[in-house]
């Protein structure tokens, strides 16, 4: 994978973060170098290795469903940016 | 003796002896605080009258009754600021208490300020915090360390007896090491994440640090065990992590990883830690060679799985259920990037960015599916190592405390500060760092760390050949100078 491939401005709009071009420039860099490091990982033959998600080997983990105490509706709703009568405001989604 | 230098179990000694009240050790904290903060910038904020109010309530029968310990700005305590040093959640108020916070409360200490951190946990010099880098006691003109950076350098500082960090890939260990004191990073599982806000969730525990290690056994006590709440804890029984505490190191064998003895190790800290290797033979310990032949791996795989689990959980902040929201919005893609361009810093766009493009349709395999098989190799080395040894010694970090600015400008030699911490994340299990010297760097002294690795839920081994080091040595009697006499 060569650094020149990557598009920082595309993956920025999947992440949903906006950059301005100074930023663009520099993490284009930045992450070109870290990625060239990375290309360290292909020197080594994983072919049959099992890939790590979590250290320990850890399934499904189930409990009783019944319901149980929660925030409140005030307590949910203390620290959102903007609110009305006991509802999150989103911003428009559908036109 | 000021009481904010003493040790938790000295504090309780006091305490139960009734010749202090855990309302004069609040209000020793706060002289404190407000003598030495302004040059430490170890905490972003702190509630006397409510740690007063909590001192006032404390009941001294329990195992931390009225111990005030220091928070970590990314673990929720109930009425508090929670902000992980960072300005889209400037303002949060944390509604309910993390597990951890739960049992501290459970066994009577009291949760005392909000330490300064990298923002999110990302970094490893406290210089990614929104709100200004936290300094390193032994020398303010440098980092204390990260993401840590704040619990590390208050508890060196004499402002809190104790503190909760987090560590990710080495942000309990590497400040604790950079600022002299002890910190653990307990197995994964150990320490209920619940309440803590995740970085990488594969990899965070919540842990102490201290003064000593007695103290950060007596925490572990407290804070380790199963939680309903948080389903990647491990249902094991909880020893006492005192009981084997002064069992010594005689019938223990020692692993010496050659891998971690390498060129960019500096040699007043390879010198300390063969020094400290050396005592623990005296001690009657053995001492064998062993190798961790994927250690050269283990930053690459840690910089795809990281950022790659990252970039999934900070999804979260999208300026609607809580924090910051931008202003001037024209649609939803724009209140989306606007609100994440705005509210998050630096290094935490680069991660997001570096995270997303490790997941991204067509990269997917040759990033994060092959950083985790090269994860099942780091792992294998440390299985095959533990089959021959009872622990690992080896330094926290390859170089003493560096000067603040002097890596900001280049992540790659930033992200190399954690160069030794990061394998014990990857394979999940437990390590310590406690001091074992200084290095004299123009005219100052840099605190040295060794680092103690275990085997997974091993903590009670860990703690007891760090302390029978520690109990042979006087490290922590010596103390940085603050201008404070």
């Amino acid at each position: 994978m060569n650094a020149t491939k990557f598009d920082v401005r595309y993956i920025a709009e999947l992440a949903r973060i906006k950059l301005n071009p100074g930023e663009i420039a520099t993490f284009e860099s930045q992450l070109g170098h870290v990625l060239e490091h990375v290309e360290k990982l292909n020197q080594l033959d994983v072919k049959d290795v099992e890939p790590t998600a979590h250290s320990f080997p850890m399934y499904n983990v189930f409990r009783e469903d019944e319901i149980r105490p929660g925030l409140t509706r005030e307590a949910a709703l203390a620290n959102a940016p903007r609110q009305a009568q006991g509802l999150f405001i989103v911003t428009k989604v559908v036109e | 003796m000021e009481l904010s230098s003493l040790t938790v179990h000295e504090t309780r000694d006091l305490l139960a002896r009734k010749e202090v009240s855990p309302k004069e050790i609040v209000e020793g904290l706060i002289r404190r605080i407000e003598k030495v903060d302004g040059a430490v910038h170890g905490f972003l904020s702190f509630d006397p009258e409510r740690a007063l109010q909590d001192a006032e309530r404390a009941d001294l029968s329990l195992p931390l009754g009225g111990i005030p310990i220091a928070i970590k700005d990314v673990i929720s305590v109930q009425g508090h600021p929670c902000g992980c040093a960072s300005k889209i959640l400037q303002g949060y108020i944390a509604p309910y208490d993390a597990t951890v916070i739960a049992k501290l409360r459970a066994a009577g200490a009291i949760p005392f300020g909000r330490t300064n951190m990298d923002e999110f946990a990302m970094g490893s010099s406290t210089e990614n915090s929104a709100f200004g880098p936290s300094r390193n006691p032994w020398d303010t003109e440098r980092i204390p360390g990260g993401s840590s950076g704040g619990s590390a350098a208050v508890v060196a500082a004499d402002e809190a007896l104790a503190a909760l960090g987090s560590d990710t890939g080495g942000s309990i260990r590497q400040p604790a090491a950079l600022c002299g004191c002890v910190g653990v990073k307990p197995t994964y599982g150990r320490v209920s994440r619940y309440g803590l806000v995740a970085f990488a969730s594969s990899l965070d525990q919540i842990g102490p640090l201290t003064k000593d290690v007695r103290d950060a056994a007596i925490i572990m006590n407290v804070i380790s065990g199963v939680d309903p709440a948080d389903s990647t804890t491990l249902d094991e029984p909880v020893p006492d992590y005192l009981a084997d505490l002064d069992k010594g190191v005689e019938d223990l064998t020692l692993g010496l990883p050659k891998e971690y003895f390498i060129e960019g190790l500096d040699p007043q800290i390879e010198q300390a830690i063969r020094a400290a290797v050396a005592r623990y033979e005296k001690l009657g310990a053995t001492i064998v060679d062993i190798s961790l032949p994927h250690t050269e791996y283990a930053l690459s795989t840690y910089y795809i799985i990281a950022p790659a689990e990252a970039s999934a959980n900070l999804a979260r902040f999208d300026g609607v259920r809580y924090g910051y929201r931008a202003d001037g919005i024209t649609g939803l893609l724009d209140h989306y990037g606007k609100t994440r361009e705005e509210g998050f810093g630096q290094e935490v766009k680069r991660r997001i960015i570096l995270g997303t493009y490790a997941l991204s349709s067509g990269y997917y395999d040759a990033y994060y599916l092959r950083a985790q098989k090269v994860r099942t190799l780091i792992r294998r080395d440390f299985d095959d190592a533990f089959a021959k040894v009872d622990a690992i010694l080896c330094p926290t970090s390859p170089t003493p405390a560096f000067k603040l600015g002097e890596r900001t400008g280049d992540p790659l030699q930033m992200y190399l500060a954690d160069i030794f911490t990061l394998a014990a994340n990857m394979a999940g299990i437990c390590g310590i760092s406690i001091p074992c010297g200084f290095a004299g760097v123009e005219g100052k002294k840099l605190p040295i760390g060794l680092q103690i690795l275990g085997k997974a839920l091993d903590e009670s081994t860990v703690f007891r050949v760090a302390n029978a080091y520690e109990q042979n040595t006087d490290w922590r009697r010596t103390k940085p100078d603050l201008g404070d006499g």
